[in-house]
Parts: C-alpha cells; structure tokens; sequence
C-alpha cells in the first residue's frame, strides 16, 4: 500500500438509539446520521463539533463497539462485519479514551491494565515475554519499570492518559481513535501529550482519528480535518485550507470563536454568534440540521438534505447555498 | 538567604545551582510503598475495636468448635448410664454442672481423676458441654456453607444479568420478583417434609446431618439468592458503564473476562459484606428450624434443638436454655458486628 493509500473508509455510517418514551413506544435518536469519509495511511484526521453532535459515537461505531445501525466500515479493503474480521480490525484498531480517571480499572496494576490487550489476545507466550513487552510499551509513553506494579489512582491525570496510550498501542495497532485524549488536562500537560502522539506516530507509522473540541490542538496535529453538527458532516478539507477559507457557514462561525494569540487581530477578528441551541437529534430540523441557526438559510434548505461533495479537490462541504454566500 | 557565607551579599551562591547527584536524585525520587485499596481496608477494619474483638471471638468460638471435640473426653452422643449388659445407670441422668455419676465417683475414691461435666448432663445422661460445641459446629457450619452457597448462585446470576442487560435482565429479574414473594418459612418446612422421605442419605455422610439440614441448604440455594443477586446487579450495572469496560471491549474481550477481570472485582467489597451479614441470618433459620424439631435430625444437636429440649425442664435446669440462647447470640452478634466492621472498612461511598 502507498503512502497515500486509503486505510480507513467509513461509507453512510448510521447510529441509532432507540430512546424509550414509556411503555412499549421507542424512537430513534440519530447520533450519526450518514457520514461518510476516509483515512489516509499515516495521517491524523482530526473530527471537530460541538458537544453532542455525535463525534464520540462515530469513533465508537468505527471500532465496533456499538453495531452500527447502517453503513459500512471499509478497513484495508476489507469490510468489518463479521466475527472473524472484527477479531482481526481489534487487533489493528485501538482506542484512547477520554476520561484518564475512569478509562483505567481501580483494582488493577499499571502492568496488567497495559498488558490486558496481550491477554485478550493471547499474544505472549509466557510471563518473561509478557514483562518485557509491558516495559517497552511503557517506554513508549516515558514511564518506567517502577510504575508497573503502582495502581492507576497512584498517579496524575496526564500519567493516567499514558497508561491509556500505552495500553492502546500494545497490540502494535496501524489505526488509532484518539476520543478527546486531551481535554481532560491541564494546558501544558496537554502540550505533553500532543507531542507524545506526533512522537509515537513518527516512530510506529500511526494514523490518528482524532476526535477533540479544541480547534488549536486539532490544528496543530491534525492533516485534515472534517467538521460535525448534529449527526452529519458538513466540511472536510486539509488542516491549513479549513482554517484559511472555511466554506460551510457554520465552520466560519466555529472558527471565527477560536481565541487569537495576537491581541490586535484578536480586535479585527469578527465573531459570528450562532442564535438559539443546538437541536436535539430527538427531532431534528427537516432539510439541511443547522438551516434552523444558519444565518443563510433560506427555503431550498427545509426541503433537502444538501448533498457531501467534493466542491474543490480535497474539500467537501455539504451546503445548499454555496455558491450564494460565497 | 542567598549566600550562606555573605549574609548581606545580594550575589548568589554558585554552589545552589550544582546539578543534583545520583544519590540525591535517588533521595528525592523515591517512592512510597504502593498500598492496595485491600490493605488499607484491613487498616481501617483493624482500627475498628468493636469488630476487631468481634473477628477474634469468632475465630475462637471457630476453633472451639473444630479443635475441641477431637480432644474432649466425651462424646456428644454417648449415654454415659448406659453400659452393655448392666442395668441403665440414672444417676448419670440430669447432673448438674461439676458433678459426677455413681461408678465415676467410685473410680475417683480409687485415685483415678476425671474429667468435669462443666455443664452437666442432659435427661439422657450425655455431657452437655460437647453437645453444645456440637451444636456452635453445626450452626457455623450451616452459615458459612448456607452463605457460600448463596454468594455463588447470586454473583453468577447478578452478573450476568447486570452486563447482558436488555431482554436477559428482564426475564431474571421477573424471576427474582416471583421468588421474593414466596413465604421461605413455609417453603423450607414443605421442602424439609417432602426431602426427608424422597432423599435417601442413610449411610452416606450426609446421614448424619440429616435430610433437613440439606433441604435447608437445598432452600437458601433456591431462595436466598435473590437478594445478593438483586445487589450485585446493581453494582454492576452502574460499573459497566465506566470506560474501562468501554476499553476492554475495545481489545476484542468478551463478556466472562470483563465481569471476571473488571466487574467483580470493584465490587468485591459489597460481596464481602453482604456475605459475612448473610451468615447470622442462616444461623438464625437453622436454629429456629431446630427449635421448631424441623432441623438436625437426633443424636446430633443444634442450638436450637438443645433450647427446644431444654424446655421441658425449664424450671429445674433453666441454664440449660440459657447456654445455647447465650452462644447463639455471641456467634450472631459477633458476626453482624463484624460485617458492619467490614461494611465501614471497605464500602468506599461510606468512608469518602
């Protein structure tokens, strides 16, 4: 495979809840509602949105670990589906979680939480084997021999996040869904551990999901990056052209929040304020989900869904009203 | 001060800014010995003076109960008026504590010592005090095994409903509704009527116990488990959505591994607990069975059937209710003691 190859392909990817509303009577809530992209081997592909649009899910609906209700999970050419190729895509496909403080077991040592991959899976041999694949995983993410045999509570949060990332690569793992892995730091931990996933992805040839709702860490790792609202993608472009020209009003207008280092173009930076919330994915808006905000919208957005495409090479946005706004 | 050698100096000393040695890097980087949330809950329980006596009575009266017999002199069974081919001795009858029968007080006259009857002899001249070791036996017995027989029965089926979830759950814990509104009195009194006919244990060793004190077991088996169940369950429900399952299914786990390796074990502390409280509560069945004549079948004694004996004589021997009354309530309030002694030393919401 080249360099550029496709590793990941996610095809009209659906996740549906059923929401019970009392006595036999459910209905769906569309957390993911027909997202489509790819991943290229060896990049990050950084997933932006505001809280509740679904970013989490379609990491979690990738890996499997909620069948999803549609769609197709295309890994290395081959579709994920079936037990036999989810037993493999488990070996290759890890995941970092958010939270440092509840993704780690209370009740077991660094040492077995980092290694439970390797018994899942059965891939050491004996103890010896399992030791030392345990430190050098260890060594990966810079903590040492001492701190196998410590408990999870014993250290800090961004320690934590590194058992985590140790954990995640101990089955030497090509794809990573990295889910918020920084938002629960402190700033300069956060730097930390930024660094450590460009490090690590140097070293092993990793490709990144990353998931984040911080748009100047998802700039600085990421290669691409797609935005999400309510369920849906509406732009996806490479990292410097999404910041540079946002087409879709509602990534100008994310964009536009981002605070600026520089106070004087901090001054000349105009806002663009969003009114109302976010709708709930319960019962979405007809048409286009964010035509209910957009400053734009006008009556072709309430009758159809605007199609995902490509409007320049490599940046896809979905909007009605493209060429209007300009 | 900047400069130990130059009190008012504002210049500072170059020494401060020497780069650390091995050893001091050593000294500094040293850690504490890690401690497990198992040992700091043995630290707090022993802290505990209430249930630190009570653990060291009950393994006592534990001891008591295994060690004793083996080294006493008389048996719980043996009549010891009772000699083949002579008349029945009553005077060995209803002795009172410290007291001898006739051909013992003979062979003491001719230099022999013996062993005391601390407690006398009951109306078929059997030593009272093996009887009511015996009887502690049976009665720990019945709550440690009645207790494990729960505990498993309950931690497998609270498991399994708590992380399948969905339908499962469901159907299991309608079941466990059903059998919460069974009267388990009268369920164990029909099982132990029915199971002392159908079950055949004559000349096994469970003959001695007696088909009562199986279908008690057989009872707690069927009925007790229910509310471990209902409690580990719960439990688990709410520890299945942390992100560390989340994590293990992520690896490819199945469901056996996550309850085994991340379920039960942080909620090991509510087993523990719930389990030394159970104990009391089958002590107390089986002794008020006993009473009832519902328990071990005769020679052997219960506590409960040594009170429910005791009461014929109950003006002339009252100690004889007295004793197993009083050793009943050491073992039950020791135990509960114990168990709220461990419920404050392990449950993490209590101690946060």
């Amino acid at each position: 495979m080249s360099e550029h190859g496709t590793l990941l392909e996610v095809q009209d990817l659906k996740q549906y809840f059923d929401i019970n509303m009392g006595f036999f009577r459910s209905r769906p809530l569309k957390a993911v509602d027909g997202v489509s992209f790819s991943i290229r081997k060896g990049e990050t592909l950084g997933l932006v949105g505001e809280s509740g649009c679904g970013k989490t899910t379609v990491g979690r609906s990738i890996l499997h670990l909620y069948q999803p209700t549609g769609g197709k999970v295309i890994y290395d050419g081959k579709e994920i589906g079936d037990r036999a190729s989810l037993k493999e895509f488990r070996k290759k496909a890890t995941m970092v979680f958010q939270d440092p403080y509840s993704s780690l077991n209370p009740r077991m040592t660094v040492s077995d939480i980092v290694a439970e991959p390797l018994d899942v899976h059965g891939l050491c041999k004996n103890k010896a084997e399992r030791n030392d694949r345990v430190l050098e995983l260890l060594g990966y993410v810079g903590l040492n021999s001492e701190h196998a045999s410590r408990y999870a509570h014993e250290f800090s949060g961004g320690q934590r996040q590194r058992i985590g990332i140790a954990r995640a690569l101990a089955v030497n793992p090509e794809f990573i869904v990295c889910d918020e892995p920084v938002s629960a730091l402190d700033v300069s931990i956060q730097a930390q551990v930024i660094n450590m996933f460009d490090e690590l992805q140097e070293q092993l040839g990793l490709t990144y999901l990353f998931i984040a709702h911080d748009l100047l860490v998802v700039r600085h790792i990421s290669d691409r990056i797609a935005v999400m609202y309510l369920g849906k993608m509406v732009e996806l472009a490479d990292a410097e052209e999404i910041y540079r020209r946002p087409l879709h009003p509602y990534s100008r207008s994310l964009l536009s929040a981002v605070p600026l280092p520089d106070p004087k173009k901090a001054r000349a930076n105009k806002r663009i304020m969003l009114s109302g919330d976010i709708p709930s994915p319960l019962n979405a808006p007809s048409g286009c989900p964010f035509r209910t905000r957009c400053p734009h919208a006008s009556d072709v957005c309430a009758g159809s869904m605007p199609e995902f495409k490509e409007v320049e090479t490599g940046h896809f946005v979905a909007c009605h009203r493209l060429a209007e706004i300009g | 001060m900047l400069n130990a050698n130059k009190p008012f100096s504002l210049h500072l000393d170059p020494k401060l800014f020497e780069p650390a040695t091995e050893e001091e890097k050593a000294y500094i980087s040293r850690m504490r010995p890690s401690s497990t949330f198992f040992r700091d809950g043995c630290k707090r329980l022993l802290k505990n003076k209430v249930a630190t006596v009570s653990m060291i009575l009950i393994l006592l009266i534990t001891l008591a109960v295994i060690i004793l017999p083996m080294v006493w002199p008389y048996s719980y069974e043996s009549m010891l008026g009772v000699r083949p081919g002579k008349p029945v001795d009553s005077s060995y009858n209803n002795l009172a504590p410290f007291t001898w029968g006739k051909t013992e007080l003979k062979r003491m006259e001719e230099g022999e010592k013996l062993f005391p009857h601390i407690f006398g002899t009951d109306g078929h001249g059997r030593d009272y005090f093996i009887r009511v070791v015996y009887g502690a036996r049976i009665s720990l017995a019945v709550g440690f095994f009645a207790s494990i027989i729960v505990l498993l029965i309950g931690m497998v089926i609270g498991s399994v409903a708590g992380y399948c979830g969905g339908k499962v759950d469901i159907i299991i814990m309608r079941i466990v509704d059903i059998i919460y509104s069974l009267p388990d009195m009268l369920v164990i009194i029909l099982l132990a009527v029915v199971l002392g006919k159908t079950l055949n244990v004559e000349g096994t060793i469970l003959e001695k116990i007696g088909s009562n004190v199986i279908s008690m077991f057989i009872v707690f088996g069927l009925l007790y488990w229910v509310s471990m169940a209902r409690l580990i369950r719960g439990q688990i429900l709410s520890l299945r959505e942390q992100e560390y399952v989340l994590s293990s299914q992520a690896t490819g786990a199945k469901g056996g591994w996550i309850i085994r390796k991340h379920l039960l074990p942080n909620c090991i502390s509510v087993i523990i607990i719930s389990t030394a409280l159970q104990i009391p509560n089958a002590i107390f069945t089986e002794s008020f069975l006993s009473f009832m004549g519902l328990g071990v079948n005769a020679p052997m004694p219960s506590l409960g059937s040594l009170a429910s004996e005791a009461l014929n004589g109950i003006t002339s021997y009252t100690y004889r209710l007295v004793i197993p009354a009083v050793v009943i309530c050491l073992i039950v309030l020791s135990l509960n003691l114990f168990g709220d002694g461990l419920r404050d030393a392990f449950d993490p919401k209590l101690n946060a």
